[in-house]
Protein backbone atom coordinates (compact mmCIF):
# COMPACT_ATOMS: atom_id res chain seq x y z
CA UNK A 1 0.00 0.00 0.00
CA UNK A 2 2.71 2.22 1.19
CA UNK A 3 6.43 1.66 -0.57
CA UNK A 4 8.66 4.60 0.53
CA UNK A 5 12.22 4.29 -1.02
CA UNK A 6 15.14 6.32 -0.93
CA UNK A 7 13.58 9.61 0.94
CA UNK A 8 15.76 12.47 2.10
CA UNK A 9 14.36 15.43 3.95
CA UNK A 10 15.29 18.82 5.44
CA UNK A 11 14.35 21.07 7.63
CA UNK A 12 16.09 24.14 5.94
CA UNK A 13 19.80 23.78 5.90
CA UNK A 14 18.86 21.27 8.54
CA UNK A 15 18.98 17.04 6.52
CA UNK A 16 17.39 15.05 8.80
CA UNK A 17 16.20 12.21 6.36
CA UNK A 18 19.40 10.15 4.72
CA UNK A 19 17.54 7.50 2.11
CA UNK A 20 14.93 5.98 4.47
CA UNK A 21 12.71 3.21 3.06
CA UNK A 22 10.52 0.82 4.10
CA UNK A 23 6.85 -0.96 3.10
CA UNK A 24 3.31 -0.90 4.57
CA UNK A 25 1.28 -3.30 3.22
CA UNK A 26 -2.93 -3.15 3.45
CA UNK A 27 -4.62 -3.60 6.39
CA UNK A 28 -1.81 -3.78 8.60
CA UNK A 29 -0.44 -1.75 11.41
CA UNK A 30 3.12 -0.17 11.67
CA UNK A 31 5.25 1.51 14.04
CA UNK A 32 8.29 3.57 13.56
CA UNK A 33 10.51 3.37 16.53
CA UNK A 34 13.59 5.28 17.61
CA UNK A 35 14.90 7.75 19.59
CA UNK A 36 14.22 11.60 20.09
CA UNK A 37 15.41 12.98 16.57
CA UNK A 38 15.54 9.96 14.96
CA UNK A 39 13.42 11.31 12.07
CA UNK A 40 10.11 9.41 12.69
CA UNK A 41 8.10 12.47 13.10
CA UNK A 42 10.11 13.74 10.01
CA UNK A 43 9.38 10.61 8.28
CA UNK A 44 5.55 10.71 8.69
CA UNK A 45 5.66 15.12 7.52
CA UNK A 46 7.29 13.51 4.65
CA UNK A 47 4.61 10.94 3.91
CA UNK A 48 1.97 13.96 3.68
CA UNK A 49 3.93 16.60 2.10
CA UNK A 50 4.20 19.12 5.20
CA UNK A 51 8.48 18.62 5.60
CA UNK A 52 9.74 21.64 3.87
CA UNK A 53 11.45 19.50 1.66
CA UNK A 54 11.89 16.49 0.51
CA UNK A 55 13.09 13.85 -2.30
CA UNK A 56 13.29 10.35 -3.43
CA UNK A 57 9.84 8.40 -4.03
CA UNK A 58 6.56 7.85 -2.03
CA UNK A 59 4.24 5.50 -3.72
CA UNK A 60 1.33 5.43 -1.95
CA UNK A 61 -1.29 2.23 -3.69
CA UNK A 62 1.01 2.56 -6.83
CA UNK A 63 0.83 6.66 -7.26
CA UNK A 64 3.98 8.47 -6.74
CA UNK A 65 2.90 11.10 -3.97
CA UNK A 66 6.43 12.62 -3.31
CA UNK A 67 5.81 15.92 -5.61
CA UNK A 68 2.40 16.27 -4.55
CA UNK A 69 0.86 19.56 -2.24
CA UNK A 70 -0.37 18.31 1.36
CA UNK A 71 -4.22 18.54 0.06
CA UNK A 72 -3.23 16.49 -3.04
CA UNK A 73 -2.00 13.72 -1.13
CA UNK A 74 -5.02 13.67 1.85
CA UNK A 75 -7.70 13.44 -1.17
CA UNK A 76 -5.80 10.08 -2.02
CA UNK A 77 -6.36 8.54 1.54
CA UNK A 78 -4.03 9.62 3.60
CA UNK A 79 -4.85 10.98 6.99
CA UNK A 80 -2.68 12.29 9.82
CA UNK A 81 -2.62 13.06 13.45
CA UNK A 82 -0.08 15.30 14.22
CA UNK A 83 2.24 14.79 17.75
CA UNK A 84 1.36 18.11 18.93
CA UNK A 85 -2.47 17.29 18.26
CA UNK A 86 -3.37 20.27 16.40
CA UNK A 87 -6.72 21.01 17.95
CA UNK A 88 -8.11 24.39 17.08
CA UNK A 89 -8.68 26.83 19.97
CA UNK A 90 -11.21 29.05 17.67
CA UNK A 91 -12.95 26.04 16.88
CA UNK A 92 -15.86 24.01 19.25
CA UNK A 93 -15.59 20.19 19.49
CA UNK A 94 -17.94 19.35 16.98
CA UNK A 95 -16.32 22.08 14.25
CA UNK A 96 -12.88 20.42 15.49
CA UNK A 97 -14.57 16.71 14.57
CA UNK A 98 -16.22 17.27 11.49
CA UNK A 99 -13.51 19.84 10.04
CA UNK A 100 -11.69 17.19 7.85
CA UNK A 101 -13.90 17.04 4.67
CA UNK A 102 -14.71 13.50 4.01
CA UNK A 103 -13.41 12.38 1.04
CA UNK A 104 -13.97 8.86 0.20
CA UNK A 105 -16.64 6.72 1.61
CA UNK A 106 -16.27 4.57 4.21
CA UNK A 107 -15.28 6.19 6.86
CA UNK A 108 -16.51 5.44 10.53
CA UNK A 109 -20.17 7.44 11.35
CA UNK A 110 -20.16 10.16 13.37
CA UNK A 111 -23.17 7.94 15.90
CA UNK A 112 -19.95 4.88 15.60
CA UNK A 113 -17.37 7.67 16.89
CA UNK A 114 -19.62 9.21 19.84
CA UNK A 115 -20.05 5.19 20.85
CA UNK A 116 -16.37 4.83 20.85
CA UNK A 117 -15.57 8.33 22.72
CA UNK A 118 -18.73 8.93 25.07
CA UNK A 119 -16.55 11.71 26.18
CA UNK A 120 -15.92 13.77 23.11
CA UNK A 121 -20.22 13.25 23.00
CA UNK A 122 -20.81 15.13 26.13
CA UNK A 123 -18.55 18.53 25.33
CA UNK A 124 -19.26 18.89 21.55
CA UNK A 125 -19.92 22.68 22.31
CA UNK A 126 -16.77 23.34 24.30
CA UNK A 127 -14.03 25.06 22.64
CA UNK A 128 -11.44 22.17 20.85
CA UNK A 129 -8.82 23.10 23.41
CA UNK A 130 -10.76 23.33 26.61
CA UNK A 131 -10.73 19.44 26.40
CA UNK A 132 -8.02 17.32 29.12
CA UNK A 133 -5.38 16.07 27.05
CA UNK A 134 -6.71 12.75 26.80
CA UNK A 135 -9.77 14.02 25.06
CA UNK A 136 -8.03 16.03 22.68
CA UNK A 137 -5.87 12.95 21.46
CA UNK A 138 -9.31 11.14 21.31
CA UNK A 139 -10.41 14.19 18.73
CA UNK A 140 -6.86 13.72 16.99
CA UNK A 141 -7.48 10.69 16.19
CA UNK A 142 -11.36 10.53 15.93
CA UNK A 143 -11.71 13.53 13.45
CA UNK A 144 -9.18 11.60 10.74
CA UNK A 145 -11.43 8.25 11.16
CA UNK A 146 -14.56 10.06 9.49
CA UNK A 147 -13.07 11.06 6.38
CA UNK A 148 -12.69 7.81 4.26
CA UNK A 149 -9.02 7.57 4.35
CA UNK A 150 -7.57 4.56 4.17
CA UNK A 151 -4.26 5.03 5.53
CA UNK A 152 -3.43 6.67 8.73
CA UNK A 153 -0.82 8.87 10.34
CA UNK A 154 -0.58 8.58 14.26
CA UNK A 155 2.46 10.43 16.08
CA UNK A 156 2.86 9.59 19.19
CA UNK A 157 -0.66 9.34 19.82
CA UNK A 158 0.09 8.20 23.78
CA UNK A 159 2.52 10.94 24.62
CA UNK A 160 1.86 12.18 28.11
CA UNK A 161 -1.40 10.25 28.60
CA UNK A 162 -2.12 8.06 31.66
CA UNK A 163 -2.12 4.31 31.09
CA UNK A 164 -6.11 3.96 31.37
CA UNK A 165 -6.16 6.24 27.80
CA UNK A 166 -3.66 4.60 26.30
CA UNK A 167 -5.27 1.45 26.94
CA UNK A 168 -8.11 3.22 25.37
CA UNK A 169 -6.21 4.30 22.40
CA UNK A 170 -5.06 0.96 21.78
CA UNK A 171 -8.40 -0.54 21.65
CA UNK A 172 -9.35 2.04 18.86
CA UNK A 173 -6.10 1.31 17.08
CA UNK A 174 -7.18 -2.01 17.17
CA UNK A 175 -10.61 -1.41 16.20
CA UNK A 176 -9.02 0.23 13.48
CA UNK A 177 -7.46 -2.43 11.99
CA UNK A 178 -10.37 -4.63 11.83
CA UNK A 179 -12.16 -2.27 9.82
CA UNK A 180 -10.09 -2.92 7.22
CA UNK A 181 -7.57 0.61 7.98
CA UNK A 182 -3.57 0.85 7.68
CA UNK A 183 -1.72 2.36 9.96
CA UNK A 184 1.92 4.01 10.20
CA UNK A 185 2.18 4.62 14.52
CA UNK A 186 5.18 6.78 15.67
CA UNK A 187 6.21 5.49 19.15
CA UNK A 188 8.97 5.50 21.81
CA UNK A 189 7.02 3.73 24.21
CA UNK A 190 7.35 0.23 22.37
CA UNK A 191 5.23 -1.25 25.42
CA UNK A 192 2.37 0.12 23.85
CA UNK A 193 3.24 -0.50 20.52
CA UNK A 194 3.87 -4.37 21.08
CA UNK A 195 0.02 -4.26 21.89
CA UNK A 196 -0.80 -2.79 18.35
CA UNK A 197 1.26 -3.51 15.58
CA UNK A 198 2.31 -6.20 13.14
CA UNK A 199 5.74 -5.22 12.58
CA UNK A 200 8.33 -2.73 14.38
CA UNK A 201 10.72 -0.36 11.79
CA UNK A 202 13.55 1.36 13.93
CA UNK A 203 15.01 4.30 13.16
CA UNK A 204 18.36 5.81 14.03
CA UNK A 205 20.36 9.04 12.19
CA UNK A 206 17.24 9.59 9.78
CA UNK A 207 17.26 5.87 8.43
CA UNK A 208 15.77 2.54 8.73
CA UNK A 209 18.25 0.69 10.57
CA UNK A 210 16.26 -2.64 11.07
CA UNK A 211 12.56 -4.56 10.89
CA UNK A 212 11.59 -6.53 13.87
CA UNK A 213 8.05 -8.38 13.33
CA UNK A 214 5.81 -8.34 16.71
CA UNK A 215 6.17 -12.30 17.11
CA UNK A 216 9.55 -11.72 16.86
CA UNK A 217 10.13 -8.91 19.56
CA UNK A 218 10.63 -11.23 22.75
CA UNK A 219 13.95 -13.04 20.78
CA UNK A 220 15.36 -9.48 19.83
CA UNK A 221 14.68 -7.55 22.89
CA UNK A 222 17.98 -7.07 24.18
CA UNK A 223 18.97 -5.15 20.54
CA UNK A 224 15.92 -3.21 20.51
CA UNK A 225 17.07 -2.39 24.25
CA UNK A 226 20.38 -1.13 22.24
CA UNK A 227 18.48 0.95 19.73
CA UNK A 228 15.99 2.76 22.04
CA UNK A 229 18.21 3.24 24.75
CA UNK A 230 16.18 2.04 27.50
CA UNK B 1 -35.68 69.32 24.81
CA UNK B 2 -33.75 71.86 22.34
CA UNK B 3 -30.74 71.47 24.57
CA UNK B 4 -28.56 68.70 25.35
CA UNK B 5 -25.63 69.82 28.03
CA UNK B 6 -26.21 72.56 26.22
CA UNK B 7 -25.92 71.91 23.06
CA UNK B 8 -28.43 72.17 20.49
CA UNK B 9 -30.34 68.49 20.13
CA UNK B 10 -30.88 68.83 16.38
CA UNK B 11 -26.68 69.45 15.93
CA UNK B 12 -26.42 66.82 18.46
CA UNK B 13 -28.63 64.18 16.37
CA UNK B 14 -27.07 65.43 13.21
CA UNK B 15 -23.44 64.91 14.38
CA UNK B 16 -24.68 61.73 15.76
CA UNK B 17 -25.77 60.44 12.55
CA UNK B 18 -22.50 61.76 10.48
CA UNK B 19 -20.17 59.42 13.39
CA UNK B 20 -23.00 56.51 12.38
CA UNK B 21 -22.09 57.04 8.34
CA UNK B 22 -18.18 57.32 9.13
CA UNK B 23 -18.30 54.49 11.42
CA UNK B 24 -20.16 52.00 8.87
CA UNK B 25 -17.27 52.81 6.56
CA UNK B 26 -14.97 52.39 9.22
CA UNK B 27 -16.45 49.08 10.19
CA UNK B 28 -16.42 47.86 6.67
CA UNK B 29 -12.79 48.71 6.28
CA UNK B 30 -11.47 47.77 9.25
CA UNK B 31 -13.42 44.14 8.77
CA UNK B 32 -11.71 43.76 5.38
CA UNK B 33 -8.49 44.26 6.90
CA UNK B 34 -8.97 42.00 10.08
CA UNK B 35 -10.09 39.47 7.43
CA UNK B 36 -6.97 39.75 5.08
CA UNK B 37 -4.80 39.85 8.77
CA UNK B 38 -6.12 37.18 10.37
CA UNK B 39 -5.88 34.69 7.26
CA UNK B 40 -2.43 35.68 5.69
CA UNK B 41 -1.05 38.03 8.52
CA UNK B 42 -0.21 40.61 5.65
CA UNK B 43 -1.39 44.38 6.54
CA UNK B 44 -3.02 45.42 4.17
CA UNK B 45 -1.57 48.76 2.62
CA UNK B 46 -3.47 48.61 -0.54
CA UNK B 47 -6.72 48.74 1.09
CA UNK B 48 -7.77 52.25 1.10
CA UNK B 49 -6.34 52.50 -2.97
CA UNK B 50 -9.36 49.27 -3.68
CA UNK B 51 -12.09 51.32 -1.80
CA UNK B 52 -11.02 53.74 -4.25
CA UNK B 53 -11.70 51.80 -7.29
CA UNK B 54 -14.71 50.65 -6.01
CA UNK B 55 -15.80 53.98 -6.22
CA UNK B 56 -14.53 54.52 -9.38
CA UNK B 57 -15.49 51.57 -10.99
CA UNK B 58 -19.38 52.87 -10.16
CA UNK B 59 -18.38 55.59 -11.64
CA UNK B 60 -17.13 54.37 -14.95
CA UNK B 61 -19.74 51.53 -15.07
CA UNK B 62 -22.59 54.73 -15.16
CA UNK B 63 -20.68 57.15 -17.19
CA UNK B 64 -18.83 54.01 -19.99
CA UNK B 65 -22.01 51.71 -20.04
CA UNK B 66 -24.90 53.21 -18.39
CA UNK B 67 -25.18 50.72 -15.31
CA UNK B 68 -26.24 52.19 -12.40
CA UNK B 69 -25.47 52.47 -8.58
CA UNK B 70 -27.41 48.94 -7.83
CA UNK B 71 -25.58 46.85 -10.61
CA UNK B 72 -22.36 48.52 -9.33
CA UNK B 73 -23.29 47.45 -6.01
CA UNK B 74 -22.81 44.00 -7.28
CA UNK B 75 -20.67 44.59 -9.86
CA UNK B 76 -17.84 46.68 -8.66
CA UNK B 77 -16.79 44.79 -5.46
CA UNK B 78 -16.72 41.66 -8.25
CA UNK B 79 -14.23 43.26 -10.45
CA UNK B 80 -11.97 45.29 -7.81
CA UNK B 81 -11.97 41.67 -5.87
CA UNK B 82 -10.81 40.18 -9.13
CA UNK B 83 -7.67 42.38 -9.56
CA UNK B 84 -7.15 41.55 -5.56
CA UNK B 85 -6.97 38.07 -6.95
CA UNK B 86 -4.70 38.87 -9.27
CA UNK B 87 -2.67 40.69 -7.10
CA UNK B 88 -2.06 38.04 -4.25
CA UNK B 89 -1.84 35.39 -6.69
CA UNK B 90 0.85 37.46 -8.50
CA UNK B 91 2.34 39.55 -6.14
CA UNK B 92 1.82 38.34 -2.13
CA UNK B 93 1.68 35.01 -2.66
CA UNK B 94 5.46 35.40 -2.82
CA UNK B 95 6.05 36.90 0.33
CA UNK B 96 4.40 35.04 2.71
CA UNK B 97 7.39 33.10 3.74
CA UNK B 98 9.10 36.54 4.49
CA UNK B 99 8.80 39.34 7.27
CA UNK B 100 5.47 40.78 7.66
CA UNK B 101 7.08 44.07 6.81
CA UNK B 102 7.45 43.13 3.14
CA UNK B 103 3.78 42.31 2.51
CA UNK B 104 3.17 45.81 4.06
CA UNK B 105 5.87 47.44 1.94
CA UNK B 106 4.35 45.71 -1.22
CA UNK B 107 1.27 46.88 -0.39
CA UNK B 108 1.68 50.38 0.35
CA UNK B 109 3.59 50.61 -2.78
CA UNK B 110 0.39 49.21 -5.05
CA UNK B 111 -1.29 51.66 -3.40
CA UNK B 112 1.01 54.55 -4.66
CA UNK B 113 0.47 53.16 -8.06
CA UNK B 114 -2.83 53.19 -8.28
CA UNK B 115 -3.56 56.10 -6.85
CA UNK B 116 -1.05 57.56 -9.09
CA UNK B 117 -2.41 56.19 -12.26
CA UNK B 118 -6.17 57.64 -11.26
CA UNK B 119 -5.13 60.74 -10.58
CA UNK B 120 -3.18 60.61 -13.87
CA UNK B 121 -5.95 59.89 -15.85
CA UNK B 122 -8.85 60.91 -13.96
CA UNK B 123 -7.40 64.39 -12.08
CA UNK B 124 -7.59 64.93 -8.42
CA UNK B 125 -10.71 67.40 -8.66
CA UNK B 126 -13.32 64.76 -7.92
CA UNK B 127 -16.26 63.47 -10.20
CA UNK B 128 -19.84 63.68 -8.99
CA UNK B 129 -21.89 60.35 -8.63
CA UNK B 130 -25.59 61.12 -7.86
CA UNK B 131 -27.66 59.39 -5.10
CA UNK B 132 -30.17 56.89 -7.18
CA UNK B 133 -33.44 58.00 -7.58
CA UNK B 134 -34.67 55.53 -5.23
CA UNK B 135 -32.91 56.43 -2.17
CA UNK B 136 -33.06 60.53 -2.73
CA UNK B 137 -35.13 62.70 -0.17
CA UNK B 138 -35.28 62.36 3.04
CA UNK B 139 -37.47 60.99 6.22
CA UNK B 140 -39.18 63.43 9.09
CA UNK B 141 -38.40 61.07 12.46
CA UNK B 142 -39.75 64.01 14.37
CA UNK B 143 -36.43 64.80 16.21
CA UNK B 144 -34.13 65.26 13.20
CA UNK B 145 -34.11 64.96 9.07
CA UNK B 146 -32.78 61.69 8.16
CA UNK B 147 -31.92 61.60 4.28
CA UNK B 148 -32.61 58.07 2.84
CA UNK B 149 -29.11 57.57 1.41
CA UNK B 150 -27.16 58.15 4.79
CA UNK B 151 -30.37 55.74 6.52
CA UNK B 152 -29.53 52.83 3.19
CA UNK B 153 -25.48 53.15 4.09
CA UNK B 154 -25.94 52.84 7.70
CA UNK B 155 -27.97 49.08 7.11
CA UNK B 156 -26.25 48.09 4.46
CA UNK B 157 -22.59 48.35 6.43
CA UNK B 158 -24.58 46.69 9.20
CA UNK B 159 -25.97 43.78 7.31
CA UNK B 160 -22.90 43.10 5.55
CA UNK B 161 -20.93 43.45 8.61
CA UNK B 162 -23.19 41.04 9.98
CA UNK B 163 -23.54 38.25 7.41
CA UNK B 164 -19.12 38.15 7.18
CA UNK B 165 -19.31 37.51 11.04
CA UNK B 166 -21.69 34.87 10.61
CA UNK B 167 -20.29 33.52 7.63
CA UNK B 168 -16.97 33.04 9.72
CA UNK B 169 -18.38 32.26 12.82
CA UNK B 170 -21.00 30.15 12.41
CA UNK B 171 -20.41 28.39 9.11
CA UNK B 172 -18.07 25.38 8.45
CA UNK B 173 -16.61 27.60 5.19
CA UNK B 174 -16.17 29.88 8.21
CA UNK B 175 -14.64 27.09 10.43
CA UNK B 176 -11.85 25.99 7.72
CA UNK B 177 -10.55 29.89 7.72
CA UNK B 178 -10.59 29.84 11.36
CA UNK B 179 -8.81 26.99 11.56
CA UNK B 180 -6.58 27.94 8.42
CA UNK B 181 -5.88 31.15 10.45
CA UNK B 182 -4.22 28.78 13.76
CA UNK B 183 -2.33 25.88 10.99
CA UNK B 184 -2.99 26.74 7.81
CA UNK B 185 -0.51 23.15 7.01
CA UNK B 186 -2.77 20.75 9.40
CA UNK B 187 -6.06 22.05 7.18
CA UNK B 188 -4.55 21.53 4.00
CA UNK B 189 -3.49 18.03 5.31
CA UNK B 190 -7.09 17.36 5.80
CA UNK B 191 -7.42 17.48 2.14
CA UNK B 192 -8.66 21.78 1.81
CA UNK B 193 -6.77 24.04 -0.89
CA UNK B 194 -5.55 26.25 1.67
CA UNK B 195 -3.43 28.39 -1.07
CA UNK B 196 -6.62 29.02 -3.27
CA UNK B 197 -8.44 29.47 -0.18
CA UNK B 198 -6.50 32.18 0.92
CA UNK B 199 -6.39 33.90 -2.48
CA UNK B 200 -10.34 34.27 -2.31
CA UNK B 201 -10.18 35.33 0.97
CA UNK B 202 -7.91 38.15 0.27
CA UNK B 203 -10.39 38.70 -2.58
CA UNK B 204 -13.11 38.94 -0.39
CA UNK B 205 -11.34 41.41 1.99
CA UNK B 206 -10.83 43.49 -1.01
CA UNK B 207 -14.21 43.55 -2.21
CA UNK B 208 -15.49 44.39 0.57
CA UNK B 209 -13.22 47.79 0.27
CA UNK B 210 -14.70 47.95 -3.09
CA UNK B 211 -18.48 47.79 -1.51
CA UNK B 212 -17.66 50.24 0.59
CA UNK B 213 -16.23 52.63 -1.92
CA UNK B 214 -19.82 52.64 -4.02
CA UNK B 215 -21.82 53.30 -0.75
CA UNK B 216 -19.80 56.21 -0.93
CA UNK B 217 -19.46 57.65 -3.85
CA UNK B 218 -22.96 59.50 -3.91
CA UNK B 219 -21.51 60.85 -0.66
CA UNK B 220 -18.48 62.17 -1.02
CA UNK B 221 -16.85 63.26 -4.22
CA UNK B 222 -15.39 60.28 -6.73
CA UNK B 223 -11.29 61.21 -6.77
CA UNK B 224 -8.29 59.31 -6.16
CA UNK B 225 -7.41 60.41 -2.64
CA UNK B 226 -10.80 59.43 -1.32
CA UNK B 227 -9.03 56.34 0.40
CA UNK B 228 -5.54 57.27 1.51
CA UNK B 229 -7.54 60.36 3.40
CA UNK B 230 -9.84 57.56 5.22
CA UNK B 231 -7.61 54.40 5.56
CA UNK B 232 -5.21 56.17 8.02
CA UNK B 233 -7.88 56.63 10.17
CA UNK B 234 -8.93 52.94 9.16
CA UNK B 235 -5.71 51.57 10.45
CA UNK B 236 -6.22 53.38 13.64
CA UNK B 237 -9.61 51.94 14.33
CA UNK B 238 -8.03 48.41 13.40
CA UNK B 239 -5.00 48.74 15.78
CA UNK B 240 -7.85 49.67 18.87
CA UNK B 241 -9.88 46.85 17.85
CA UNK B 242 -7.12 44.30 17.90
CA UNK B 243 -5.86 42.70 14.64
CA UNK B 244 -7.32 40.25 13.22
CA UNK B 245 -10.54 39.98 15.50
CA UNK B 246 -13.86 40.11 13.28
CA UNK B 247 -16.17 41.18 15.61
CA UNK B 248 -13.95 43.67 17.41
CA UNK B 249 -13.29 45.22 14.09
CA UNK B 250 -16.93 45.93 13.40
CA UNK B 251 -17.72 46.86 17.12
CA UNK B 252 -14.87 49.63 16.60
CA UNK B 253 -15.38 51.04 14.04
CA UNK B 254 -19.03 52.20 14.65
CA UNK B 255 -18.07 52.91 17.89
CA UNK B 256 -15.49 55.14 16.89
CA UNK B 257 -17.48 56.73 14.14
CA UNK B 258 -19.75 57.78 17.27
CA UNK B 259 -17.00 59.22 19.32
CA UNK B 260 -15.66 61.25 16.69
CA UNK B 261 -19.14 62.88 16.21
CA UNK B 262 -20.03 63.35 19.91
CA UNK B 263 -16.48 64.81 19.59
CA UNK B 264 -17.27 67.42 16.74
CA UNK B 265 -19.89 68.72 19.19
CA UNK B 266 -18.40 68.88 22.46
CA UNK B 267 -15.20 70.09 21.29
CA UNK B 268 -15.11 70.67 17.68
CA UNK B 269 -11.18 71.24 17.52
CA UNK B 270 -10.44 67.50 19.09
CA UNK B 271 -12.61 65.91 16.67
CA UNK B 272 -10.19 64.84 14.00
CA UNK B 273 -7.53 63.81 16.70
CA UNK B 274 -9.52 61.95 18.83
CA UNK B 275 -9.38 58.52 16.90
CA UNK B 276 -5.08 58.72 16.92
CA UNK B 277 -5.46 59.98 21.18
CA UNK B 278 -7.66 56.62 21.59
CA UNK B 279 -5.13 54.64 19.61
CA UNK B 280 -2.24 55.90 21.68
CA UNK B 281 -4.08 55.26 24.75
CA UNK B 282 -4.87 52.26 23.99
CA UNK B 283 -1.21 50.86 22.96
CA UNK B 284 -0.17 51.93 26.10
CA UNK B 285 -2.89 50.16 28.32
CA UNK B 286 -4.06 47.13 26.12
CA UNK B 287 -1.30 46.81 22.79
CA UNK B 288 -3.07 43.59 21.75
CA UNK B 289 -6.03 46.13 21.09
CA UNK B 290 -9.65 45.87 22.34
CA UNK B 291 -10.86 42.94 21.13
CA UNK B 292 -7.00 41.43 20.17
CA UNK B 293 -5.76 38.23 21.39
CA UNK B 294 -2.46 38.78 22.87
Amino acid sequence: MLAVRDLEGWYGESHVLHGVAFDVAEGEVVTLLGRNGAGKTSTIKAIMGVLPKRTGSIRYQGAETASLSPDRIARLGIAWCPEERGIFASLTVRENLTLPPVIAPGGVALDEIYALFPNLKERLGSQGTKLSGGEQQMLAIARIMRTGAKLLLLDEPTEGLAPVIIQQIGRTIRDLKARGLTVLLVEQNFRFARTVADRHYVMEHGRIVDMIGNDALDANMDKLHGYLGV
Amino acid sequence: MDTIFGIPAVALYGQLMLGLINGSFYALLSLGLAVIFGMMNVINFTHGAQFMMGAFVAWMLLNWIGLGYWWALILAPLIVGATGVLIERLMIQRLYKLDHLYGLLLTFGLALIIEGLFRNYFGSSGLPYRIPAELQGAMDLGFMFLPNYRAWVIVASIVVCFATWYVIERTKLGAYLRAATERPLLVQAFGVNVPRMITLTYGFGVALAAFAGVLAAPIYSVNPNMGSQLIIVVFAVVVIGGMGSIAGSVLTGFGLGIVEGLTRVFYPEGSATVIFVIMAIVLLVRPAGLFGRA
